[in-house]
């Protein structure tokens, strides 16, 4: 056996206690690890040394699933892979699809793609601001939050049927169009939203305790965030001014206007904890105002070009990258011009963002690494796939 | 198609990195195994090139051998590149870049456990998603699923019907490590 | 409770079976109390929480789901008795005990009204604060003899927390007993005045500053969110009481909520001046049984008060990091009570309680706690108002609607 591999004895070995030190498992269930996530936290008394993560109790071999499974029914898969942002995973699936059979989405699409993504996006920030009040002990704003997207559920219950992996998005377009009635519906319940963002800043956001469990803990330098890989709202809220709707813009994001949320050190320092947390928390107010602009330019006409049922798409690659509530998802086609592709790999956010929680954890409470977690918007099915 | 990205690493290494390796963007180019750790280091430090992050490092399973795809970004030029390394199917061995870009570390754990590659000088090469005593790399194209797993059998006879783990001679019943 | 015992047994000495048997019809009442506080106060929690996280809470079971918490009980005690391996014998088993001891043993000195009281001790205060630290053991063993580390972690964690902030809870009441010249509860009561500007609380700046930092530690003590590490929900589960199942979790769950009255009750006690009505003497309340009536009705609805306002702030707040806690309490919590404790003793000497100045400064301290109330009050009702604006235009409209109705 070569040298880097370690066996498991070795590794054992590695992480045992030294004396004073407890060996703790945070383990598989777990009421604020944000899915079936396991650490080994190695602590001397309330103060960790390592924190060391084990993944893989929701591995489903999604990829390996993708090379028996024909390119349209794979659809409902990229739902599961995250399926707090299911629009998002099907628009990357789409987009790597549609850049190697080199079909276009007809304008409609696209605007109804955006409508989908930015209410999911919404929908996601809602559950990840939350939570992360739920772990620190405040129950109620996230409470607030789940009302709020309730109607977010039954919108797009409306839309595509389902409340949470919707399948919504096809190859080339669309699955439904508009119910009547739904763009004013949207637009009501916006105009209720908005103040209640305004309430739950009230209620938790500039709470005292609330920022001093947060503000200063585990800051992530924007060089330190670049290289281990973290995308999406951790990466601005470590100062690094990159969002692929704007930067790589794809879909019809170039037509729209809407502001990039960064990292300031709002009550601390910059990439720090509550840096994160508001950095969902504007993002939410951006997608609101995409949502408006989206609504007002809709276009008429088709919500799906032909692509045909059974789909061969030539040899080939191709990289798709969305601007997932997460972070970047990246989606790596190879086709070998068969009816199901060759090799998909799907690249998430939360993967980096839980690399960089061992390098992290040196130092931190054990409630430290609760707030960690939830800052960082960990979700299981996306690290494990 | 070639583009200024390609041209400016094929000038700098011209033994190692070959190419284009396809039309299209982002630019591609074929990189050879021992030159892997300067070629990303040059990507990452060169002020042109700049490209900070590796954004996915995927393994692919052709028949003749085992391609590694790296996908690097640079946010502050807002360009990207792609790297690959054709590696020996039988044998596959790769350098590390873990220090170059630490998320590399994951990736690279990944493309372990499920293709079998193993990285040379990596820090913790260990199995990442599936379990630390599987068998096998089950992302390879002649991967074939063990039958059980620690006296969990893959079959059963009747889908319907639950099935009572066995029993081992001590009367504890075996947990899955 | 004496004074039956001498009104039965007469004058002279009292034999034994007189006091055992007043000692039992004492506790057996203070236990039904205790109990069917402990049982409505967590309905009644609920039921709180949920229209603060807009929500109705248990609803169903009896009127208004009122006996949501017998259904709770009767689930909880007939569940499997578990023990987790590993466990020691005999400490596992009695140490919800000593948290219960320790809840228990303090409704004995709490004066419901004039009259009612189970033992006038004349420590009262001193033997309340005392008798609580009996929770702490109950903690630290029910941690520890469970075998979990998570468990331990919850133990341990609670145990500097309760240890800890008994320090600012005795020195808060210092400031009461520096006031009272006594330690017996009933003297604390008679000491203060029904009337709002006579109360402890209102007697002075230092004293109400004793006020506040009692309330923030009696939160403590009772290990109520923010500061409900110990038991922190979404870290450890259950904390000490991880491994617990059926009835012994119901008796730690009790005393947390019997706590809840206890840490309101000397509250108003020590700072609200208890049982006493405006307008009436000592001596009257004392001598009429409808006053007596009344004055535990006066005790209760402060208390009642008091214990709303603890629910509000429990599922309001976040709760405190470990050290953040301690950094409070001994940082913060204890220079501020020092403060409190020698601004009172000087308060006293230079403004004695008859002197005119003394009662116009006190009224002062009232007008001022007064106003700031009247600003909060002020604050809630625009807060109210905006969001009544604000639903009321929604109002008929709806903003969802079922999806079978897809047009």
């Amino acid at each position: 056996m070569p040298a880097e591999l370690k066996d498991l004895a070795q590794l054992r070995e590695m992480a045992l206690p030294i004396a004073g030190e407890t060996m703790v498992n945070m383990g598989p269930q777990h009421p604020s690890t944000h899915g079936v996530l396991n650490f080994l936290l190695v602590t001397d008394g309330e103060v960790m040394h390592r924190a060391i993560p084990h993944v893989g109790y929701l591995h489903r071999g999604m990829e390996k699933l993708a090379e028996e499974v024909p390119y349209h029914g794979y659809m409902p898969f990229t739902d599961r892979l995250d399926y707090l942002a299911a629009m998002s995973a099907n628009q990357g699936y789409a987009m790597a699809v549609e850049k190697l059979l080199g079909c276009g989405v007809p304008p409609r699409a696209e605007w109804l793609r955006l409508i989908a993504c930015e209410l999911n996006r919404i929908a996601s920030h809602l559950v990840a601001t939350g939570t992360m009040a739920m772990d620190l002990g405040a129950f109620t704003p996230f409470i607030h939050w789940l009302r709020e997207r309730e109607v977010i559920n039954d919108l797009t219950e409306a839309l595509c049927g389902s409340r949470l992996t919707y399948h919504y998005l096809r190859i080339g377009g669309v699955g439904y169009d508009l119910p009547a009635g739904f763009a004013d519906r949207t637009l009501r319940w916006l105009d209720h939203f908005e103040p209640m963002i305004d309430e739950f800043d009230r209620l938790i956001s500039h709470n005292e305790i609330f920022v001093a469990r947060l503000a200063n803990v585990s800051p992530i330098g924007a060089a330190m965030a670049i290289d281990y890989g973290l995308v999406g709202p951790n990466l601005r809220a470590s100062g690094v001014d990159w969002d692929l709707r704007r930067d790589l813009a794809y879909s019809v994001y170039p037509e729209c206007q809407f502001e990039v949320p960064l990292g300031r050190g709002y009550r601390g320092v910059v990439g720090d904890c509550y840096d994160r947390f508001v950095v969902r928390v504007l993002e939410i107010r951006e997608s609101c105002r995409l949502l408006r602009q989206a609504f007002e330019r809709l276009p008429e006409g088709e919500i799906q070009a032909k692509v045909g049922r059974k789909l061969k798409l030539p040899a080939g690659e191709a990289y798709a990258r969305v601007e997932a509530p997460r972070g970047e998802m990246g989606f790596y086609l190879v086709s070998d011009g068969g009816e199901s592709p060759y090799r998909l790999k799907v690249r998430t956010g939360s993967f980096s963002a839980m690399s960089i929680i061992e390098a992290l954890s040196h130092g931190l409470m054990i409630a430290d690494l609760v707030a960690l977690i939830g800052s960082l918007d960990v979700i299981a099915p996306e690290v494990d796939r | 198609m070639s583009g200024p990205l390609a041209d400016r690493l094929r000038a700098q290494f011209p033994e190692a990195v070959t190419g284009p390796e396809q039309k299209g963007v982002p630019e591609a180019v074929q990189v050879a195994v021992g030159a892997l750790p300067e070629v990303c280091r040059f990507c990452r430090d060169d002020s042109e090139l700049d490209l900070q992050a590796l954004s996915c490092l995927s393994g692919v399973d052709y028949p003749d051998r085992i391609e590694l795809v790296y996908h690097l970004i640079s946010y502050r030029r807002k360009h990207e590149l792609v790297l690959k390394v054709r590696l020996d199917r039988d044998r596959p061995q790769a350098p590390t870049v873990a220090e170059v870009w630490k998320a590399a570390n994951w990736h690279e754990r990944e493309c372990f456990d499920l293709l079998g590659v193993t990285f040379a000088g990596h820090p913790d090469l260990r199995r990442l998603l599936l379990p630390d005593d599987w068998v096998g790399y089950p992302l390879r194209k002649d991967y074939a699923p063990p039958t059980e797993y620690h006296g969990m059998s893959h079959h059963r006879a009747d889908p319907l019907r639950p099935v009572a783990p066995e029993v081992h001679a001590g009367g504890e019943v075996p947990r899955a490590r | 409770m004496w004074e039956l015992v001498r009104t039965v047994a007469g004058q002279g000495p009292v034999p034994w079976y007189y006091g055992a048997a007043a000692a039992l019809l004492s506790a057996g009442v203070l236990l039904g109390f205790a109990s069917a506080f402990a049982g409505l106060a967590s309905f009644v929690e609920r039921r709180i929480a949920a229209r603060m996280m807009s929500r109705v809470g248990p609803n169903r079971v009896g009127p208004q789901g009122l006996f949501q918490f017998m259904a709770d009980g009767i689930k909880l005690i007939t569940k499997e008795d578990l023990f987790p391996e590993g466990h020691d014998p005999i400490l596992f088993r009695i140490a919800p005990y000593f948290v219960f001891a320790g809840m228990l043993g303090t409704f004995v000195a709490l004066p419901f009204s004039a009259r009612l009281i189970a033992a006038d001790l004349n420590v009262g205060v001193l033997y309340v604060v005392a008798i609580t630290s009996l929770v702490v053991v109950g903690i630290i063993l029910g941690g520890w003899s469970s075998n979990s580390k998570w468990a331990l972690f919850g133990g341990l964690r609670s145990a500097a927390q309760i240890v800890s902030y008994e320090i600012p809870v005795g020195m808060a009441i210092l400031c009461v007993v520096l006031l009272t010249g006594g330690l017996s509860t009933q003297s604390i009561i008679a000491a203060q005045g029904g009337m709002p500007w006579n109360w402890f609380a209102c007697h002075s700046p230092f004293a109400a500053m004793a006020f506040v930092v009692y309330l923030i530690a009696a939160l403590a003590e009772g290990n109520r969110t923010p500061f409900d590490l110990p038991e922190a929900e979404s870290e450890l589960v259950a904390g000490y009481c991880t491994e617990y199942s059926g009835f012994r979790f119901v008796v730690f769950f009790f005393a947390e909520w019997a706590n809840l009255w206890i840490m309101s009750a000397i509250a108003t006690v020590c700072f609200l001046g208890g049982w006493r009505i405006p307008l009436v003497s000592v001596a009257e309340t004392y001598a009429h049984g409808y006053w007596v009536a009344l004055g535990c009705l006066v005790f209760a609805g402060k208390t009642l008060a008091l214990v709303f306002v603890v629910i509000q702030v429990r599922w309001t707040l976040p709760r405190l990091r470990l050290d953040q806690m301690m950094a409070v309490c001994w940082k913060y919590l204890i220079p501020i009570a020092f403060v409190a404790v020698l601004g009172t003793m000087t308060w006293m000497v230079l403004l004695p309680w008859d002197s005119a100045l003394g009662k116009a400064l006190r009224g002062v301290v009232f007008l001022a706690t007064l106003g700031l109330l009247g600003h909060l009050a002020r604050r809630t009702v625009a807060t109210y108002r905006a969001d009544a604006a604000h639903y009321s235009r929604m109002a008929g409209q709806s903003l969802w609607y079922a999806p079978w109705r897809l047009p």
